[in-house]
């Protein structure tokens, strides 16, 4: 038992409960409050991911087991198996970006930085979460500093629309869900929500065909609401489009994956046999994300507008995987659900930077951008095109590994995939790049500075510093997009441990005697499941 | 004859005779003061209370069973207790707007008190009705306690005439069940209703009683009563209508069902799941429009009395716990938001929920505990409205294995939620970001209304946060009932 996680998970709520108490006037304070907290959960998400031996990737480790309320066998229960340090590393991570980029919320800070720590404590909880009770507590944190943040600090004329379609459309999917975790654990005979505890029960004593199959469409629609799968997916461009940069990071890049998380972890193991037969459908309803929305994404002027419709698109990438049902394309899907994460923070980042100082973000209105802001310039370039699929980047691994799994079984769904994420995925990002990078600079608009430019006369020790800080959360972000990239195994030898006892969960294989955890492979010398390495 | 265990409720309304009596003597300006003399009593009766302890068999009987002492009776004297004392302080912070007679007010809302704590112990068809109508019928004075104000004495009216029918109806029933069954005692009812669940008459009987106790808890078709009263009568009387005389209606709704009629009732439960299914939609779809926000909260009242019923109709000790539990949290979460509400339309004419806007800068407190309470009665974690909900859904889904009809019945529950969510979360948005509205006042706040909305916001978040405890109590509480399986 460690409390490690725990920490890891409460430092973001010890964070809000000490930027509560402090009077609204200390900006300041409150400020450094919230980025020392999510700098505490970054450093030990990044510790963890460092010292987990891809060895263990099967077991799970720095668990913490409390009982909460034992009638019903709820147990505040944390703990990191191969599949989800990579997400609490995500989690943090994006969390610390987020915090770092709020510079620009001048007005009601203490509640703005109040709520998005809550946020960020539940993201990162939800993913730490090995029980289903606190699982999905832990996720609807973030609702209510969702609704107030967008309603109080989003943009465009239409955030209280925007926000009421979200909050609802999110509860919708969430009450869905809760019905089909419920009816999980009552049907399962455990008496029990501990996820580890279901899934050994259930492996024992199988849950009846016909029970799996009146659960499985709750847990898939309700987690699908909450991924915005097509076609439920209308409430994420417009929710992103008029959320403030903090929370659109948060929610397209993190809280997006719970509902894909959910789905591998509970879902699949513990009703393998409808989510067999459900695969199918998955697979047509992903083809709706990745070619319908991109279409979407293709027609938009407005450049959040393109982001949102693109992340909801990427998600169809991880469907396509689970879909396949084998060990590359789970781990494929977790290694999108990383790659993604990131993504989607940086791009809303940069777009959040870019409203910023350019007022706007229609794309015929904007232009030159890349002279007058060469750092931000790039860093959007190398975004776009790790969301295109570029080799190098993180998302490349993902998408291949996705594609490669998912051909043998559905080829006309892969060949269309593949055509969505090349073709349309290239068009809409090339053709963003060069409406707002490219042609002539503009004239006027003194606001378009770079990130972290310094200023003439001054002094030189905070300008370096703030050089420094401006770039971080962007190079942050982008340096494990490349990490990830060129080093994928880094992700792949941990998750595709848990991968594979997912996968003999699901087709039945009786449970192996635990094995000593091996010594760490050499990286070079083993034969790589990865083929983009 | 064994009043000691009464000693709780014979305190109570003595505690209501002692404070009419010191009206006598005290001087006008200190008259308000003594609803806080008579909420600080209570707490001493509330303490007093956790010192009862039951027999070891579980249950002590008075008055030749007439009136039974066991844990769900003490769970919801403990209930009515602590909602008395959050009402008193409420109506001290209104006592401004009551012309004359406030330490009436003060003791109605004692007997009341008494009405509700006899309620939960009935065993007895007689103390069954003489609870409810004690309950009732100073509910009806209470309602139309500001003489001055048109809408009070409507709101009166209306309750008496359409409460009066419904007791009538009840009356009746029990007429009927009694004479068949040639007792009014709910054990002896209990062992002839085996003989007479075949004949036509005791089962009307029986539904006729059941016509009164929804008219008591607001539920579909006999609910009409409820957004006026609660929008008509003072602040702090709509307050002890939607705590106390609800949860006392589920109480009697417990005890008849699963204490007189326990084998009749599993026949009732295709009646009982519409009835939920209807309230929830009625209550959920008529608030939409609200722009009052009392009337807002009776119509949420009709939808939560609807979930409610969802773990009646269970008809299981995990839907009674439920039950139970739901019940807590509500206390905590409408007592914060009424409170807030009396505060806030101190002088004002409308009850608009323009009132409320930019409450956030006018008072952040006040505005915290407003959008905790809108956000625990939304039911969204980690709130005591969340696990509350979370509770009921569990006991119906557990039904729904070997009944199909509570899936419908938690689709319906899931469409009510998301509903009840615009026009909460509208509340939240005018209090975070409308602008304010010009003619406020400046927000007085007594320091004793303050610690009343601390502890109401401390119960919220407890109860979400740290359930086991009371989900323990609410378990140990609803053995006494029966449920034929």
């Amino acid at each position: 038992m460690s409390k490690l996680l725990t920490l890891l998970v409460a430092s973001p709520f010890l964070g809000a409960a000490l930027v509560a108490l402090i009077p609204r006037n200390f900006q300041f304070v409150i400020r450094l409050i919230a980025l020392l907290s999510t700098a505490i959960s970054m450093a030990l998400s990044i510790y963890l991911f460092a010292v987990f031996q891809p060895g263990f990737g099967a077991e799970v480790h720095y668990q913490h087991k409390v009982p909460w309320v034992e009638s019903l066998g709820i147990n505040y229960y944390v703990g990191v198996d191969g599949l989800n340090v990579g997400l609490v590393l995500m989690a943090a991570i994006v969390g610390f970006a987020a915090t770092a980029v709020c510079w620009e919320i001048r007005e009601r800070v203490k509640e703005f930085y109040f709520l998005l720590l809550i946020m960020t404590g539940g993201i990162i909880g939800a993913f730490a979460s090995l029980d289903l009770f606190f699982f999905f507590v832990f996720h609807e944190l973030a609702l209510i500093p969702t609704f107030i943040m967008i309603g109080v600090w989003g943009r465009g004329e239409q955030k209280n629309y925007a926000t009421f379609k979200m909050t609802l459309y999110l509860t919708l999917g969430a009450l869905i869900a809760l019905v089909g975790l419920i009816a999980l654990y009552l049907q399962s005979g455990a008496k029990t929500f501990d996820i580890v505890a279901l899934t050994k029960h259930v492996r024992a004593n199988p849950i009846g065909l016909g029970t799996q199959h009146l659960i499985f469409p709750w847990l898939l629609f309700g987690f699908g609401i909450l991924v915005s799968l097509w076609p439920f997916h209308t409430w994420a461009p417009i929710g992103y489009g008029a959320a403030p940069t903090a929370t659109a990071m948060l929610h397209a890049g993190v809280l997006k994956k719970f509902g894909l998380y959910g789905l591998i972890r509970i879902a699949i193991p513990l009703l393998p046999d409808a989510a067999q037969s459900w695969m199918n459908i998955i697979a047509v309803l992903c083809l709706g994300n990745i070619l319908f929305v991109g279409w979407v994404a293709m027609r938009q002027k407005d450049l959040n507008l393109l982001i949102g419709n693109s992340s909801v698109a990427h998600m169809g990438f991880v469907f396509l995987g689970i879909a396949s049902f084998n060990l590359i394309g789970l781990t494929g899907a977790v290694v999108v659900m990383v790659a993604h994460g990131f993504l989607a923070a940086l791009t809303f980042a940069l777009s959040g930077y870019l409203y910023n100082k350019g007022g706007q973000l229609t794309l015929s209105e904007m232009g030159g951008y890349l002279k007058r802001m060469p750092f931000v310039g790039a860093v959007l370039v190398m975004a776009m095109m790790a969301g295109c699929g570029l080799p190098g980047f993180a998302n490349f691994v993902g998408e291949l590994m996705v594609f490669f799994s998912a051909f043998k079984k559905f080829p006309v769904a892969t060949a269309l995939a593949l055509w969505g994420a090349l073709v349309i995925g290239a068009i809409y990002m090339l053709r963003a790049i060069r409406s707002i990078l490219h042609g002539p600079a503009p004239e006027g608009h003194p606001g378009l500075i770079d990130a972290g430019a310094i200023e003439p006369d001054s002094w030189m020790p905070a300008a370096i510093f703030h050089w420094g800080w401006r770039k971080l959360p962007f190079a942050l972000l982008l340096s494990a997009l490349l990490l990830f990239g060129f080093y994928p195994g880094l992700l792949t030898e941990k998750a595709k441990h848990s991968a594979q006892q997912i996968l003999d969960v699901a087709a039945r294989v009786p449970e192996k005697p635990v094995t000593p955890p091996r010594p760490p492979p050499n990286m070079r010398k083993q034969a790589s499941t990865n083929p983009g390495r | 004859m064994n009043l000691s265990l009464m000693r709780l409720e014979l305190a109570v309304i003595g505690l209501g005779i002692a404070i009419l009596l010191a009206d006598l003597w005290t001087p006008e300006r200190w008259k308000r003061q003594l609803g806080y003399l008579a909420a600080a009593s209570l707490l001493v009766v509330l303490a007093a209370s956790f010192w009862m302890r039951l027999p070891a068999e579980g249950v002590a009987y008075a008055f030749d069973k007439m009136f039974v002492l066991d844990a769900l009776a003490l769970f919801f004297k403990r209930l009515f207790l602590l909602a008395a004392i959050l009402v008193l302080i409420m109506s001290v912070e209104f006592a401004d707007r009551i012309q004359s007679g406030i330490s009436e007010y003060y003791s109605l809302i004692l007997f009341a008190l008494s009405g509700m704590m006899f309620a939960a112990s009935t065993n007895d068809f007689i103390l069954f009705f003489v609870a409810l109508e004690l309950i009732t019928v100073t509910f009806y004075v209470l309602t139309s306690f500001q003489r001055g104000q048109v809408q009070s004495l409507e709101a009166g009216i209306k309750y008496l005439i359409l409460g009066a029918l419904a007791s009538a109806f009840m009356v009746y029933g029990i007429a009927l069940v009694s004479g068949l069954a040639r007792t009014t005692n709910f054990d002896g009812i209990a062992a002839a209703a085996k003989g007479l669940s075949a004949k036509p008459v005791f089962v009307a009987g029986l539904l006729l009683i059941l016509v009164g106790l929804a008219f008591k808890i607001a539920a579909f078709p006999l609910q009409i009563w409820a957004p006026d009263v609660y929008q008509g009568a003072p602040a702090p009387t709509t307050a002890f209508l939607a705590v106390g005389s609800k949860a006392a209606g589920f109480v009697l709704l417990l005890r008849f069902l699963f204490n007189a009629i326990p084998e009749v009732t599993p026949d009732w439960t295709r009646l009982l799941l519409m009835v939920a299914g209807v309230t929830i939609l009625y209550g959920n779809l008529c608030a939409i429009p609200q722009r009052n926000l009392k009337r807002l909260l009776g119509y949420s009242s009709i939808a939560h009395a609807g979930y409610l019923l969802l773990g009646i109709a269970a008809m299981n000790a995990a839907g009674s716990s439920a039950i139970l539990f739901y019940l807590a949290g509500y206390l905590f979460t409408v007592l914060a938001a009424f409170t807030v509400i009396c505060i806030v339309l101190r002088g004002l004419e409308s009850d608009d929920v323009v009132a409320v806007a930019g409450l956030h800068q006018r008072s952040p407190f006040l505005a915290g505990a407003m959008a905790l309470a809108m956000i625990s009665l939304a039911g969204i974690p980690p709130l005591a409205g969340f696990f509350g909900k979370f509770l009921l859904f569990k006991a119906a889904l557990e039904r729904g294995a070997a009944q199909p009809a509570f899936y419908w019945l938690a689709g319906i529950a899931i469409v009510g939620v998301v509903i009840s969510f615009y026009y909460y979360l509208g509340i939240v948005r005018a209090i975070y970001w409308s602008s304010p509205t010009p003619e406020g006042q400046p927000l007085r706040l007594s320091l004793v209304t303050r610690v009343s909305l601390v502890v109401c916001m401390a119960g919220m978040i407890y109860l979400g946060v740290f359930p086991n405890d009371a989900v323990n109590l609410a378990l140990e509480a609803v053995k006494t009932l029966r449920f034929a399986s």
